[in-house]
Formats: structure tokens, C-alpha cells, sequence
């Protein structure tokens, strides 16, 4: 079926991850008719099992919705779904860059959100037509003036023309599709000039390769045409080109203002890369689209296996997840106690426990996961500049002039009343006070410059833990600073740990230090003997712990003839044994290696 | 399934208790007299069934041991009626070893001398401690002096074999009064002592009385203590310790739970009662409605079996043969699977040797005292997962 460009509306769904946008998105689904009834049992734009869980959306996706608008016409509505975490932040930008419009989802009874109005300025950054919907209604405290209000005030949108919905009830539901086709623009490009078309998502299917996902700016992409990735160079030839409706629909070509998938045979996602442009290698486009960045990881831990012999298997692994997720980034390492495994590189906290559960999950393997740490920069005395993402790697403290670490500019939306916590909780983090302003009587933007470090060590829970859940968080990168950070060592039974090592500032190192210490003797089962546990700076020791020996493991009465519970007990016994990591002389759980994040839990 | 292969070994489970200790989870109901009656009914079809062609009646028995619960909380006439029935089903040995096991509150001199002359020769009492306190934090139903008086009884009923059952680290416990417990028990100059480390298992009530706060549990340091002086003290009266938990005189170790640490069969009869029969083992219906109902159906009451693999039955021979102080035997071990130990598990004897918990003795295999300690972790090595 031919669609006319001024047919085609290209839009997006920005909501906060617990506002409604997976309901919505089906319910706009049902009501176009491109589910049944029976296929909304579950909620189809998220389709990992992981993101089910988590509730998050990881993978963005597109479907085209045809509806039949009360002008009588009919129209290709596509649905561009954006992930919802800052971890993802670039995706969600190349997303915006292939619409023209989208839903600004406000639940009636929370408001904005720090991580909406990120989204929303993306947006506005990007010229889109945005639509504000208050949506959840129906719930007993939502109070849809107020939130119109607040989107005025804060964001700055005329609100009065709000769609107000209820996607759990199915209200306002046409209402949403007239606004999309009546505000939205249709797209412009023209199908004749070369093809430039926006890659905004790719995901590895098994048999086909990678999937790209893209919307066409001008030209046409079809069928059997040979294809060229601007940014990467490589070439490809069109095996298929199709449309989400949402079961994938294969057509012959899509033209300028359209949106779908191509497989080209292409066996790595490092070949497709979000962002970059898709052109025809035979009449290729003067230059690509803007916007293309290759990401750069934020997040590095190690990733070894508990079973040695696992290696192979793990790095089999990585190379395959690594074919549909290029962010993932990840060299061989070897630790004096863990062996041999891999630095990894995530775009954030999220992403990396992503990678790991899908690694135990997916390929079975049993791992050990180092502290996350970010990359140090180190001004040595040679005059040079070494980028460490292995605090054990930091070179000894007498070479080192100064050490940089990577800061971020963070955004928080709390209620008026948190304001303390909220300045209490980033001043313990080293946080730098920048702004605040009121959006509303009652709700505050504040802004603080923090270390990246400090974040990913439970900032985010701590934050909704001292605000009753009430506050939203947002960052952006803002370059490197100067800080007086210092090496932390961990002595386990006199021996140095070098995967417990971790980089601290030092007016906390003390404090750090004790801390993770008495977390660790806590982690650490009692062993046949005794094991001190020790922090250390450079030589000198400033906490020290002891794991009392375990004397007596015996079990009393072995008759009345049950003896394969008896057995059972025994095997438990051997496979927890099986799970730690056998360190020097001592046994140690995985759990011990994180137990750095784990620390602040116990001081609340 | 037929069974006619010649286990030795016979296990009754009586399932009714006047009233739950606090530390038990052996299945057990409250006594009443018509279950009762259901339950000898059950017990009587059970072995009918289970001997289907009387094959093999004519395997003797050398051990039969009635436990519970509380055998003796059933009336002398039931026992009788029990012991008749297993008289009639079965051949004893000359030699069988034929135990009940009693509670010091629920006997009188009339029962055990009834017992005596029906065929039991040997009579486990559950002692479990001598302080009063100790017993109420067990929640046993005796006092020290209804043991005491048990033993007399059963003394003048002709018993030359008494067993009695006892518990330390119980919460409350204190070395002194465990190693006095010691003393008094000696004095009644038991043939066999089984002396537990208290264990709390799930569901029993004294596990929640400590988890919950309400109760200290003993500290570890004392735990080995208290093992520590039972052993020194046992040993001292010439009860000589054979087991990790058991000590008894010259001649006079349980036959019936050799057989279980051995890893040889047994048949279980009455409500969940396991048995180990030609490389099966299995377990009864604990619900004594659903035991008898199956019964009455014609169909054996068995509610869970399981093949013993290759690799299970070596583990098993394993871990309960390192229980008995006198070790695994190493030659019998070759007969039994084809291969060595050494073959199975190359170098981990040797490792644990090296680390002093286990040695060699002749061709057996021991935990040293230290390892005796560490039994469960010692043992875990060698499972095969």
C-alpha cells in the first residue's frame, strides 16, 4: 500500500518509567486495530524478558499503527519507542531525530519528572511538535490542573490543549490519534534526492544478522539495493526491508518519511551503529545526517569467572552479546586473584547489571563481578597522562602528580520539602551546588555538579530512600576535574586483593575503609582459620577486621534412615562451596567483590 | 516390586508421641487410642504386602528396631501385638539385636518386663539430659528421676542392654551441668550412650524460640567443649566412642544403626518410614490417613522413591562410613564398586590427610578428632555434584 508523505506521522512516547507509556502504547496499538484483544495479555513493546522485569524499556522499537482519522482519511501513524533510562540517553536522542512530533506522558497524580523534562528539552532541542498528556486519570488523586500547570511553569509548553487520558480505562484514547494527526507535521524529504536514511536502533537476530532500524530522510531504500554506513565505511546489500504493523511486514521500499527495518547480512552491531547514516552505495549522499557520536562507556568493572575454566566460554559470550549491543566495550585482563577475565565498559549501572544477568542467564555462567569503577585520569611525574579504569593499575603514589575524575552535571526534581535531604545527600557526595530554582510552590529543581564515581555508588538509592521515593534524577557528562583521590587496598589474610582495590577520595578514605572491611567480614563465611581482613593505604593499615576460624561443622545424627536428605544437605554444602571464589587459601563469596557498593546500606 | 533380597534390617516407625518435644521434627502425632488401633491395622496389611510370596521370610533378621515417635506410648497390649506380628511375618536370628525405644515418662515395670519376655533385648531411652531446666527447654515430659527409676525397671525386667539418648548444647546449658548430666548417667551404667549436639531444624518450635530471640543458643566454644568432655568422660567409663555421636561398651555397639552407616538395606514399615532396599530407596506416606488409605486400597504406602545411582550409593557409602570411628573400609569399598577410592576421587584423600582431618588406619579411612569436628566439611568433599 503507496502512502502518501503528508499521510505519515513519525512520534515518540517521553514518559517517566512508571507513568504509563508501555499501557499506552497498547492501548493506542489496540485501538488502530494492530493487536487483538487476546495479543494485549502482555505488553508488546517491551519484549525483553529482562526489561519486563526491571519494567524499563532497553531495546527502542517501531511500529506502524494505520488509522482511519475522523477526516476520513487514512493514516500511517509510527511509533518510535524511546528507552526510558539515562543510561541510554544517546538512543533516545537519535530516536527524537527520526519524528516529528511526540506524547509528553505526565501521570496526573506525580507531575513531571527529572528524567521527563531531560527528555522533554531533547525534544525541543530536536524541533519536535510535542503533545502533552496527562494520563492515569481515573486515579483517585490525580489532579490534572495542577500537572497542566506545572508543564506551563517548568517546561514552558502551552498545556490548555492537554489531552487528558486514562490508558488503563482506554479515555481519551481517539483523542490522543486526532491530536497526532492534526499537530504533528508530516515529514519533508524528497524520495528522488540520494539516500540518507537515520539507523535509531539495531538488534542481532541469529539468522538474519543485524536488524536496523532507521527512518528515511530523503531518497528511497529498497530491496537488493547496496547500502553504505556513512560513518563506518562498510558496505552492505538490502536483503530485506520491512515495517512493524507490529508483526514484521516485509514491502519492496520505503521512501523519504518513513520508517522501518532492513537485514543485510550484517554480522556485527559494531557495523550498524546508532546514529550513523544509511545511503545508496551507487549514488551515495553528499554527507551524513548530523548527530552521529560514537558512545563512550561510563562504567568499567571486571567480569571473571568463577570456574576458571570458564574463561573461553565468557569471552564467547561477550563476543556474542557484544554482535548486538556495540556500546559494549571489553579487553582481556588478568588479576592476581580472580585470573584471567575482561575489563568491561557500560554506559552506566543499569547497562552493565544488563550485561551481567544476561551473561548468567542467557550463556549460563557463573561470574564474579569487580566494584564498578570510571576512568581516572593520572598526571604522572614522567609528564604523562595515563586513563585508568582498574584502580589496580594506579601507578604508585610518588609518581603521581595530580589525578582527574570524570564529573557530571546532575539535575534532581524533588518535592519542596526534600530540599534538605536532597543538599545533605549530595554534599556527602562531594556534590558542587550550582542552581535551584522552584518550578511550582511546591516542587524544586536542583543542581549539582558530582562525581561520576559517587553516583554509581548508590546515589540513586539513597536518593529515593531520603525522599520517600519522591525525587527524579538526571546527568550529563561535564568533563574531567581535579581531586585528591588515593588507591584503597584490601589484605585479605595478609595477601592483597587487587579486585577489592578501589579509588576514594581521601577525606572519606578512612571512613570508606572501615566500612568496607567490616562488610567484607560479614561476607566472608568462617573458614578453618582465622582470616584478617585489612584496608590499606599504600603501607599503612587503617581498618582491620577478623573472620573468627569455624571449629565445629558436624552434623550430630545421621539415622531413622532419611539419608538422602542428609545427602542433600552435604551436596548444598558442596555446590555454596563451589560458588566462591577460592582466593589463595580462602574461600570467597561473589557477592564480597561488589560488597564496595554495598556499604552505605548498612549506614542507614 | 519384590522383596525378596535379603536386607537384614527392619525399622518400625511408631508415629505417636504424648506430646511434641521442642527440638524434634521426626514425624510424630498426638496418641490416641483409636489411631492407634488404625495405625497396628495398617502396619499388619503393610507387611503383608510387602512380603507377597514370603520369599522372604526366610532371610533372618539380626536387627529389628521399633522407634518412633514413642513406641511406648502405645499400650502393652498393642507392643505385644506388634511384636507378634513381626515374630509372625519374619525370621529373627538367634542372635537378633531387637530394640524399642521408650521415654522414661511413658514405661512401668509391668511394660518393659511384658517386652522383655516378648523378644526385646535391648531398650533405648531418651534420656536427654538431667537438669530440670534443660528437659523443660527440650519440653520432654519426664524429670530426671522417672529416667532414673526406668533404668531400675528395666534392670530387674533382665534388660543387659540400655541405650540412653543424650542432648548438649541446648540453649541454657552450661558445661558444668552437662558434664554432671555425664556423671549421673554413668552411675546408671548404661551399655550404649548417644550423646547429640542439638540441632535446630526448621519448623521445631526451639528453633524459633531462638531465632526469635527468646532463647541464647549455645556459643560454638562451649558446643566443642560439651563434645569434648562426652567424649573424655564416656570414654573414661569404657564406653568407647564407635560413632561420631554414639559410644557403648565392649560388644554392645547398635547393630541396627550400623547397618544404616554401612550403607547396607533396611526395610522401613509405618508411616514415613524410609527403607534402602536393592539400590531403591524410599519413604511411606507420613499422613497416617493417607498410609492407611493406601493400604486399604491394596497398593503399598510408599510416597517417594528413588533410584540409587552409582554415584549417590558411593557418596553415601562414603560420607556414613566416615561417621563410624573406625572409618570406611577401604578393601570392602574396592569389592563393592570395582574401583578405589584413590580412583574415584584422585588426590582429595590425600589433600584431607594433609590437612589433618582424615588418616589412614590399615585399610580404613577415619576422620581424625579434629576432623570429627569438621565432619560436614570434610564429607562435601567427595559428593558428586
Amino acid at each position: 500500500m503507496d502512502i502518501r508523505q503528508d499521510h505519515i506521522r513519525n512520534f515518540c512516547i517521553i514518559a517517566h518509567i512508571d507513568h504509563g507509556k508501555s499501557t499506552l502504547a497498547d492501548r493506542l496499538l489496540e485501538y488502530t486495530g494492530a493487536l487483538t484483544q487476546r495479543e494485549m495479555s502482555e505488553q508488546v513493546l517491551d519484549n525483553m524478558e529482562l526489561e519486563r522485569e526491571r519494567g524499563i524499556t532497553i531495546k527502542l522499537r517501531a511500529v506502524r499503527l494505520n488509522y482511519l482519522a475522523r477526516d476520513g482519511q487514512e493514516y500511517a501513524l509510527n511509533l518510535i519507542d524511546t528507552p526510558g533510562h539515562v543510561d541510554f540517553t544517546y538512543e533516545v536522542s537519535r530516536s527524537l531525530a527520526s519524528c516529528e512530533g511526540a506524547l509528553l506522558v505526565v501521570d496526573a497524580a506525580q507531575g513531571i519528572e527529572a528524567q521527563t523534562l531531560a527528555n522533554v528539552y531533547l525534544a525541543i532541542d530536536h524541533d519536535l511538535e510535542i503533545i502533552p498528556v496527562i494520563n492515569k486519570i481515573d486515579l483517585p488523586s490525580a489532579d490534572p490542573e495542577r500537572v497542566r500547570n506545572e508543564i506551563e511553569e517548568v517546561i514552558g509548553l502551552s498545556a490548555q490543549d492537554a489531552v487528558l487520558t486514562s490508558a488503563k480505562t482506554g479515555e481519551g484514547i481517539e483523542e490522543i490519534l486526532e491530536a497526532i494527526v492534526q499537530r504533528i507535521p508530516p515529514p519533508q524529504g524528497d524520495e528522488t534526492s540520494p539516500l540518507q536514511a537515520l539507523i535509531f536502533d539495531s538488534h542481532y537476530d541469529s539468522y538474519k544478522g543485524v536488524i536496523a532500524y532507521f527512518r528515511v530522510m530523503e531518497g528511497r531504500l529498497a530491496k537488493g539495493m547496496p547500502i553504505k554506513m556513512m560513518a563506518i565505511g562498510k558496505e552492505f546489500e538490502v536483503n530485506e526491508v520491512g515495517v512493524f504493523k507490529p508483526a514484521p511486514t516485509l514491502v519492496d521500499e520505503l521512501r523519504a518519511g518513513e520508517v522501518g527495518f532492513l537485514a543485510a547480512s550484517i554480522k556485527n552491531a559494531r557495523d550498524c551503529r546508532v546514529g550513523d547514516t544509511i545511503t545508496n552505495a551507487n549514488r551515495s549522499a553528499a554527507a551524513p545526517l548530523p548527530g552521529y557520536r560514537q558512545v563512550k562507556p561510563m562504567v568499567y568493572c571486571g567480569l571473571y569467572p568463577v570456574e576458571s575454566n570458564e574463561y573461553g566460554a565468557l569471552r564467547d559470550a561477550l563476543d556474542k552479546l557484544k554482535l548486538n549491543d556495540a556500546s559494549l566495550v571489553y579487553e582481556a585482563e588478568t588479576s592476581e586473584a580472580l585470573g584471567f577475565g575482561f575489563r568491561c565498559g557500560f554506559l552506566g549501572l543499569l547497562h552493565m547489571e544488563i550485561i551481567q544477568e544476561r551473561l548468567e542467564r542467557e550463556y549460563g555462567l557463573s561470574l564474579i563481578t569487580t566494584a564498578p569503577s570510571v576512568r581516572y585520569r593520572v598526571n604522572t611525574t614522567a609528564g604523562e597522562t595515563q586513563e585508568i579504569d582498574n584502580p589496580s593499575l594506579m601507578p604508585p603514589s610518588g609518581s603521581i602528580v595530580s589525578v582527574e575524575e570524570p564529573f557530571v552535571a546532575a539535575t534532581i526534581m524533588v518535592p519542596q520539602e526534600f530540599v534538605g535531604a536532597v543538599m545533605e545527600l549530595s554534599q556527602e557526595r562531594r556534590g558542587v551546588y550550582k542552581d535551584m530554582v522552584y518550578l511550582s510552590q511546591s516542587r524544586v529543581m536542583i543542581k549539582y555538579d558530582l562525581p561520576l564515581s559517587e553516583i554509581i555508588f548508590d546515589f540513586f538509592d539513597q536518593l529515593k530512600s531520603r525522599t520517600k521515593g519522591y525525587a527524579s534524577l538526571d546527568y550529563e557528562w561535564d568533563g574531567f576535574r581535579q581531586s585528591k583521590l588515593v588507591k584503597m587496598d584490601i589484605l585479605v589474610n595478609e595477601e592483597p586483593l587487587d579486585a577489592l582495590s578501589f579509588i576514594v577520595h581521601q577525606d572519606k578514605s578512612y571512613q570508606r575503609g572501615r566500612a568496607l572491611v567490616e562488610k567484607l567480614r560479614s561476607l566472608i563465611p568462617r573458614q578453618l582459620f582465622e582470616v584478617p581482613i585489612q584496608a590499606a593505604i599504600g603501607s599503612k593499615v587503617i581498618a582491620r577486621e577478623t573472620v573468627r576460624a569455624r571449629r565445629k561443622d558436624v552434623l550430630a545424627k545421621c539415622y531413622g534412615g532419611d539419608i538422602t536428605r542428609k545427602r542433600k544437605l552435604l551436596e548444598k554444602q558442596k555446590e555454596g562451596k563451589k560458588r566462591m571464589k577460592q582466593v589463595g587459601s580462602v574461600e570467597i563469596p561473589q557477592e564480597a567483590f561488589m560488597a564496595v557498593l554495598k556499604i552505605g546500606e548498612d549506614k542507614r | 516390586m519384590l522383596e525378596n533380597v535379603g536386607h537384614s534390617a527392619l525399622y518400625i516407625h511408631v508415629p505417636f508421641c504424648v506430646r511434641k518435644c521442642r527440638y524434634c521434627d521426626f514425624v510424630s502425632y498426638p496418641y490416641n487410642e483409636s489411631n492407634a488401633r488404625l495405625y497396628v491395622t495398617g502396619l499388619r496389611r503393610e507387611m503383608e504386602l510387602r512380603l507377597g510370596d514370603k520369599h522372604e521370610k526366610r532371610w533372618p533378621l539380626s536387627t529389628v528396631f521399633i522407634g518412633g515417635g514413642t513406641p511406648t506410648c502405645l499400650s502393652t497390649k498393642l507392643l505385644l501385638e506388634i511384636i507378634t506380628l513381626i515374630k509372625g511375618y519374619y525370621n529373627l536370628s538367634s542372635d537378633v539385636e531387637f530394640t524399642i525405644e521408650a521415654n522414661p515418662g511413658t514405661v512401668d515395670a509391668g511394660k518393659l518386663s511384658s517386652l522383655r519376655l516378648a523378644g526385646v533385648n535391648r531398650l533405648s531411652l531418651g534420656a536427654q539430659a538431667c537438669s530440670e531446666a534443660t528437659l523443660r527447654t527440650l519440653g520432654r515430659i519426664h524429670t530426671h528421676e522417672q529416667t532414673v527409676s526406668a533404668v531400675w525397671q528395666a534392670r530387674e525386667a533382665g534388660f543387659d542392654n540400655i541405650n540412653l539418648d543424650l542432648i548438649f548444647e541446648v540453649p541454657g546449658q552450661t558445661l558444668t551441668e552437662w558434664e554432671r548430666c555425664l556423671e549421673q548417667v554413668i552411675d546408671l551404667a548404661p551399655e550404649h550412650v548417644s550423646a547429640y549436639g542439638l540441632q535446630l531444624e526448621e519448623g521445631t518450635l526451639l528453633k524459633e524460640q531462638v531465632d526469635s530471640g527468646l532463647l541464647q543458643p549455645c556459643e560454638e566454644e562451649d558446643g566443642i567443649n560439651m563434645y569434648q568432655a562426652a567424649i573424655n568422660i564416656l570414654q573414661s567409663a569404657g564406653l568407647e566412642q564407635y560413632e561420631i555421636s554414639n559410644f557403648a561398651r565392649l560388644n554392645k555397639q547398635c547393630r541396627h544403626n550400623l547397618v544404616y552407616w554401612q550403607n547396607e538395606d533396611y526395610l522401613g514399615l509405618g508411616p514415613a518410614a524410609h527403607s534402602r532396599l536393592r539400590r531403591v530407596r524410599m519413604s511411606n506416606e507420613t499422613n497416617l490417613t493417607d498410609y492407611t488409605t493406601r493400604l486399604n486400597a491394596g497398593m503399598l504406602p510408599v510416597a517417594w522413591s528413588e533410584d540409587i545411582t552409582q554415584e549417590n550409593d558411593i557418596f553415601e557409602t562414603i560420607f556414613l562410613g566416615l561417621r563410624m570411628t573406625g572409618g570406611l573400609d577401604l578393601e570392602r569399598f574396592k569389592q563393592r564398586f570395582g574401583r578405589s577410592l584413590n580412583e574415584i576421587y584422585p588426590g582429595l584423600v590425600e589433600s584431607l590427610v594433609n590437612k589433618g582431618q582424615l588418616k589412614l588406619r590399615g585399610n580404613h579411612l577415619c576422620l581424625t578428632p579434629a576432623g570429627m569436628l569438621l565432619a560436614n566439611a570434610v564429607m562435601c568433599e567427595f559428593a558428586p555434584v
